[in-house]
This record gives C-alpha cells, sequence and structure tokens, in this order.
C-alpha cells in the first residue's frame, strides 16, 4: 500500500514541480516589467500598476485561481479551458507582482551614487543597468526571492481546488478511497525535501555572491 | 583664450538659487582649488560641470571649444552627453566604486564597453584596444601604488586605497580636467595622506584639476588658484597666497578662523 502511495505521489510531485517551474519562468520577468511600471516617471502608467499590485497581492490566490479558470466561461460563455494553463496564469500573475516589489525594493536600494559613478564613466544607461546596477540588485534580492520562491512550492497545492492532479489531489483521493488520513500527511515529506534543496540551493546562491559587498 | 572657461553658471533647484553666475577660467596643468563653506554650491557646482546636474544657464569651454551651453543642453542627445561627459572625469566623495568587480575591472569595464560599442573596429584592431587597456591600467594602478591589489574586491582595501581606485579609473578616460569633490572627507585621518599625495602627483604630471576640498594646508599647496565660494558665488579668487595669506571680504576671513579654530 506505501509504495502504491508513493508512486502515485510522486507522479503527483511531477505536476507539482511543473506548476513551480512554469510559474518561476514567466513570473520573474514578468515580475521585472511590473517593476520597471511601478517606478515609472510616468505617473498614469506607475498609478495603474500600483493598482495592480493591490488587487492581486490583496485577493486570495485561490480566489483568483477561480476568477481565471471559471471567469472566462461565465463572462463569454466559452468552454472552461485547460486547468493547468489557467493554474500557470493565475500563479504567475500573482507572483509577478510579488516578485515586482522585491525587485522594486531592491533596485530602489541601489546608491544614487554607483549610477552616477557609470555617467562620469560615459557609461549608457542601459551599460549601467547591466553591468552595475543588475548584480548588485541580484545580490539584496536573494534572500527575499528564496523566501518568496519557498511559499510557492507550498502554494502549488492550491491546484487541486481545481482539480490539477498534483500531490494534494493524489492525497485527497487516495485518503477517501482508504478512508484512512495518513497519506495527507506523508504528502508533508514530499515537500520539505523540495524545500530542503531549495534552502541549500539559496544558501550556496548568497555564499557564491559573498566576495563583494552591497 | 583659455583651457577651461567656465561663464554665468546659474542653477536652482526649484525656487533656492544655489549657483548665482560663476565664472572663472584655468589654465592647462593648472590647479583650482574651490573652498567653501557647507551649502555654498561646490558640489552643485562640480556636478553642473560633469553634466550630472543641468545648469539654467552659461557656458563651459574646454580648448576653445563649448562643451556645454545651459540654453542647448536639453537639446543634447544621450550619445552627445556622454560623450560630453568623458571630457570631464569626477572623484567622489564615496569612492563610488562598483562592488561586484574586483579593482582592476574597475578601472577597465567602461574603456572596454567603449571599444565594444565601437563597431566599425576589426577583430584584431579591437583585441590591439583592450590590450592596451589592460596595460594602461596596470600602469595606472602602479602609479598610484596599488599594483598588488589588482584582483581585491573594494571590500577588500581600505577607504584611502579605494580613493586611489577611484582617482585611477576616472584617469583611465583621459579627461581633459579631472574634478574631485571632497575626495579625503569620507576617509579616517590618516589614510588621507596617502590621497593627498596621489593627488600632487598628478600636478606634477601636468594635469588640469578642480578640487573641493576642507584641506586648507593642502589647497595652499596644490593649488595654482583658489576660489572661495560663498552663497552661490564666488566670493574671492587668487592665488594660495592672496586668498589665504591675505584675505580682502569678511566671509573669507571668518571661514579661514573657523578653519583654523578645527586643529
Ligand atoms: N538635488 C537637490 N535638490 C534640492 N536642493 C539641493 C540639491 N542639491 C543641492 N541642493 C542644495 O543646494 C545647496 C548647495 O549644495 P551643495 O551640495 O552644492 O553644497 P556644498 O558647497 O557642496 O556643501 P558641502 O560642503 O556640505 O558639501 C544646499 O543648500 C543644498 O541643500
Ligand atoms: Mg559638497
Amino acid at each position: 500500500m506505501f509504495w502504491q502511495v508513493t508512486l502515485k505521489f510522486l507522479e503527483g510531485f511531477g505536476a507539482t514541480c511543473s506548476v513551480f517551474a512554469f510559474t518561476l519562468i514567466f513570473a520573474l520577468p514578468l515580475g521585472l516589467i511590473i517593476s520597471f511600471g511601478t517606478m515609472s516617471g510616468f505617473k498614469p502608467l506607475k498609478a495603474v500598476m500600483k493598482t495592480i499590485v493591490w488587487i492581486v497581492r490583496g485577493v486570495p490566490l485561490m480566489l483568483q485561481l477561480f476568477i481565471v479558470y471559471y471567469g472566462p466561461s461565465l463572462l463569454f460563455k466559452i468552454p472552461i479551458g485547460d486547468k493547468f494553463v489557467a493554474t500557470i496564469i493565475a500563479f504567475s500573475i500573482n507572483y509577478a507582482c510579488y516578485f515586482s516589489e522585491i525587485f522594486r525594493a531592491g533596485i530602489e536600494a541601489i546608491p544614487r551614487g554607483q549610477i552616477e559613478a557609470g555617467q562620469v564613466l560615459g557609461m549608457t544607461r542601459f551599460q549601467i543597468f547591466t553591468r552595475v546596477t543588475l548584480m548588485q540588485v541580484v545580490k539584496r534580492i536573494v534572500p527575499p526571492m528564496g523566501n518568496e520562491i519557498i511559499t510557492l512550492v507550498k502554494d502549488t497545492a492550491l491546484a487541486n481546488t481545481i482539480v490539477v492532479a498534483e500531490i494534494i489531489y493524489h492525497a485527497k483521493t487516495i485518503s477517501n478511497t482508504i478512508a484512512e488520513i495518513w497519506p495527507l500527511f506523508y504528502t508533508a515529506v514530499f515537500y520539505l525535501i523540495f524545500v530542503g534543496v531549495l534552502t541549500l540551493l539559496f544558501g550556496w546562491l548568497e555564499k557564491k555572491l559573498s566576495y563583494y559587498k552591497v | 583664450m583659455e583651457f577651461l572657461e567656465v561663464q554665468g553658471i546659474y542653477k536652482s533647484f526649484g525656487n533656492v538659487s544655489v549657483l548665482r553666475g560663476i565664472d572663472f577660467t584655468l589654465s592647462k596643468g593648472e590647479v583650482l582649488s574651490i573652498i567653501g563653506s557647507s551649502g555654498s554650491g561646490k558640489t552643485t557646482l562640480l556636478r553642473c560641470i560633469n553634466l550630472l546636474e543641468k545648469a539654467d544657464n552659461g557656458t563651459i569651454s574646454v580648448n576653445g571649444e563649448v562643451i556645454i551651453d545651459a540654453k542647448e543642453e536639453d537639446s543634447y542627445t544621450d550619445k552627445q552627453i556622454r560623450n560630453k561627459r568623458l571630457r570631464m572625469g569626477l572623484v567622489f566623495q564615496q569612492f563610488n566604486l562598483f562592488p561586484q568587480y574586483n579593482v582592476i575591472d574597475n578601472l577597465t569595464l567602461a574603456p572596454k564597453l567603449r571599444i565594444k560599442e565601437n563597431k566599425s573596429l576589426t577583430k584584431e584592431a579591437r583585441l590591439e584596444a583592450v590590450n592596451a587597456i589592460n596595460k594602461e591600467a596596470e600602469e595606472l594602478l602602479a602609479s598610484v601604488g596599488l599594483s598588488d591589489k589588482a584582483k581585491s574586491y573594494p571590500c577588500e582595501i581600505s577607504g584611502g586605497q579605494q580613493q586611489r581606485v577611484a582617482i585611477a579609473r576616472a584617469l583611465m578616460l583621459k579627461p581633459d580636467i579631472l574634478c574631485f569633490d571632497e575626495p579625503t572627507s569620507a576617509l579616517d585621518p590618516e589614510l588621507t595622506g596617502e590621497v593627498l599625495r596621489v593627488i600632487k602627483e598628478l600636478k606634477s604630471g601636468d594635469r588640469t584639476m578642480i578640487i573641493v576640498t576642507h584641506e586648507m594646508e593642502f589647497a595652499r599647496n596644490v593649488s595654482d588658484k583658489v576660489i572661495f565660494m560663498a552663497d552661490g558665488v564666488i566670493e574671492e579668487m587668487g592665488t594660495p597666497e592672496e586668498v589665504f595669506d591675505n584675505p580682502k571680504s569678511e566671509k573669507l576671513k571668518a571661514f579661514l578662523q573657523k578653519s583654523d579654530e578645527k586643529f
């Protein structure tokens, strides 16, 4: 029994990992773009972006998942779309907004003098961003990013509410079938291993970047 | 015609006018020191000269060529501004080295980017130019006495050493005029000497320099010309002897007395 459950969980864990990976792939660049928006000197854009960030961070992720999944069919009378795609869209937007605030804090913390040093050396704005500020931003944001990314691991469990076959979904199904609760608790092992690996990874990254101070 | 001509520089922030008509000239190879109490506009003047701040009015020319004309400053393209900035160098009070690069890379980063940008170069020419830059960086580092720190990161060296690196970095771009904004103010007293010595050596190397400083002894020793600024105007200007030994205005007399009391 235990091994059968484990096998099923590994299958579900695959879905958990792909929700995690796809969300990161889309949310990281999107977050950077949103952060540029919230720091824009163009007031209307800034206001719009700040409002979006407020709404997305203010509404429960589960609700956003439902809105993305059921919303289009309710509004436009079209058939319900793919649940995996809906999950990735909802998660990406949600996490992009959280990431954008981390990026913003990281970018705004760069001392003005760093940019001015680049300017008096005749560097272009793009060169200053890519060669001077970016690495300093990266170093500053690794710890808060690590935090947020670890939260994402566990938030993937929400996908079971729209019947994405990730690990919690399998655990619930099995628990119901065999009328025992232990499979649900057993899932914690998988999350702990995943988060453990990520913690090591971020620790390594921090160490790797410790050769300079910002 | 003088090497550097600064004429009628005005600058205000909102309705606070910080610079109210600054005029001076400087010959090639001369050193100008700017002294004055806090808030008199010294930093703002250097920032205008280096195009970090847009002057409201006035012109700055080097070698007869107008570099900055405040009236046209809005129409300068990014590329023009960058090229104009390269005529001037600026060493900051806080050094502003790039923390993620080691010392030698701090020196070579900007010049190498310029080579990379220059699309007309052949591969060989490019390689040769990069080699020249590496060689030059090593020489400059040696001239500020830091050859052994080439591979160190800014956080691993002292403030005085960081400032010497910053000076070498500014020299890599071969500015016509090198400006210093209180280069030793962020340093512990025992580290100011090594930085001032480097600046003095630059003077014998015939560099044209503008130095904002609170080090009166140093200003007296190194300068050909001294400007005393007060409330956004040049209150007094002359040779070090004239300014320090025979101050005319009451403001300068009071300022010198105050800075004497500090020691
Ligand atoms: N970006 C700015 N916005 C508004 N006011 C400014 C700005 N920069 C400088 N000022 C004001 O301009 C005045 C002159 O400042 P500046 O930094 O040029 O003085 P300073 O002579 O360099 O003084 P210090 O010896 O303290 O460095 C000050 O009153 C300062 O508050
Ligand atoms: Mg100043």
